[in-house]
């Protein structure tokens, strides 16, 4: 196979810290050291690959998924879509794309998930898709609700869907949550300012769309993501030393 | 000014929370018959070639406490060192797997085949090792490490190598407790805290 060259180096000031007081369960589970930084090679280079004929023709539905086609989910009708790229800007094909997401009334169906709203019996709350040949994705949900949750004293999630993505090597893999634009809950929320950078968080703010709503149907969200590129490999030398 | 670069950041990352097993191993969650099927069940279908070996360990956060949520990936290459794709490649291993940490005890189980060495740019050889990806509610971006194996050579591994401080080179080191049986836990902070990397 051809060298497609090593992969960039993550720019770890766009993440998030790792310790943050203000998330209080990041205290006990950040690594203290610090990493160790080594340039890429096939561990990292190469990744899984899924075949378009594992997916059902309601994967990516949220509202229809659950219940098998039965009967929809209830919430407010939305399409999230967007185009996966790295960091050439480049379209990242035939990449999966995975979402988890709490109902309208802020509930996970989760035996771990105990908050008083209710399961909507025909939410289950996953999806999952691959890009299509030029990256883009889209899934048809309901937007999920706010929800409280154990930190500080009143600490509420704005609405948010986690997003886990692949690329087409493991070092790309990345896991991240799309906000809804003009949400208040957002620059009070301690896991959104784990990022520091005001507009890296603005980064994962998706807005509304209305070119590609659906009249009388759903409203529609834009979420791009970028992962890691490659490093062109021209000039490559054995590293001093290596 | 100068002339803009045409590159694109990366998006952040954000923690995968409480309830990831939702989106990536839903049976898991209580909800099992969502898909048809589901992702990195198994690193190795039947006849896998090479030694099967089931790994076995918990991941303690700082205050020693082993964690019931985490979620983990793992990615390798087959017996004979390459990863699926590549030329020559065992076919019965997809070298992907998904596990989660118990909810009850905290432990976690991979069953697979023994990778390979694997050769690398500039004539390197790595010795054996999985590739594991760490995610969980407190993790604000997944953690990246290797599980390396005590009965192999791991005397020239350049990653291995790089590691200053060397008593830290065996929180990466499986250790064997039975013939096909290997132990490995994570320790993210404190004493004896894992190697974690950023590759």
């Amino acid at each position: 196979m051809a060298d497609l060259g090593p992969l960039i180096p993550r720019n770890r000031d766009i993440h998030p810290v790792p310790y943050d007081p203000g998330y209080k369960t990041s205290v006990a589970r950040s690594p203290s050291q610090p990493l160790l930084s080594m340039e890429s090679g096939a561990s990292e280079e190469t990744g899984p690959t899924f075949g378009h004929g594992t997916f059902g023709a309601l994967d990516n539905n949220l509202i229809m998924n659950f219940s098998k086609g039965a009967a929809p989910a209830i919430g407010e009708r939305i399409l999230m879509h967007g185009k996966v790229l790295d960091e050439r800007g480049r379209g990242v094909p035939n990449t999966l794309v995975e979402i988890w997401q709490a109902n309208a009334g802020g509930r996970y169906r989760h035996k771990k998930d105990g908050y008083l709203a209710p399961l909507d019996p025909n939410f289950g709350g996953c999806g999952r898709t691959l890009t299509d040949d030029e990256g883009n994705y889209q899934f048809l949900t309901i937007r999920p609700g706010a929800y409280p949750w154990p930190n500080r004293g009143n600490d509420w999630r704005p609405m948010h869907i986690h997003i886990s993505v692949f690329g087409h090597s493991f070092g790309q893999r990345l896991i991240t949550q799309m906000y809804f634009q003009g949400d208040p809950l957002i620059d009070m929320c301690p896991i959104a300012a784990t990022i520091k950078n005001r507009s890296q968080l603005d980064r994962l703010v998706a807005p509304l769309d209305m070119s590609n709503s659906r009249p009388l149907d759903f409203l529609a969200y834009k979420f791009d993501i970028v992962l890691r590129g490659r490093r062109q490999t021209m000039f490559e030398n054995k590293l001093e030393g290596m | 000014m100068v002339q803009p670069l045409d590159i694109h950041q990366e998006t952040p990352s954000q923690t995968a929370g409480p309830y990831v097993h939702i989106g990536l191993m839903p049976s898991f969650a209580g909800i099992p018959d969502i898909y048809e099927n589901q992702l990195g069940e198994s690193p190795i279908a039947d006849g896998a070639k090479g030694e099967v070996i089931e790994i076995v360990g918990s991941i303690y956060d700082g205050t020693g406490w082993a964690m019931r949520d985490a979620l983990f990936e793992s990615w390798q290459a087959d017996a004979s060192g390459k990863f699926a794709g590549q030329d020559g490649a065992d076919p019965s291993v997809s070298g992907y797997c998904r596990f989660a940490a118990d909810g009850e005890t905290g432990e976690y189980t991979l069953k697979t085949v023994k990778p390979g060495s694997i050769a690398g740019r500039g004539g390197q050889v790595h010795a054996p090792h999985i590739s594991l990806w760490i995610v969980a509610r407190g993790i604000n971006i997944g953690l990246q490490t290797r599980i390396y194996f005590e009965d192999e050579d791991n005397s020239t591994d350049p990653l291995l190598n790089r590691i200053e401080q060397r008593q830290r080179v065996d929180t990466l080191i499986a250790k064997k407790t039975a013939d096909g049986k290997y132990r490995f836990d994570v320790r993210l902070q404190g004493e004896g805290e894992t190697v974690f990397l950023d590759i």
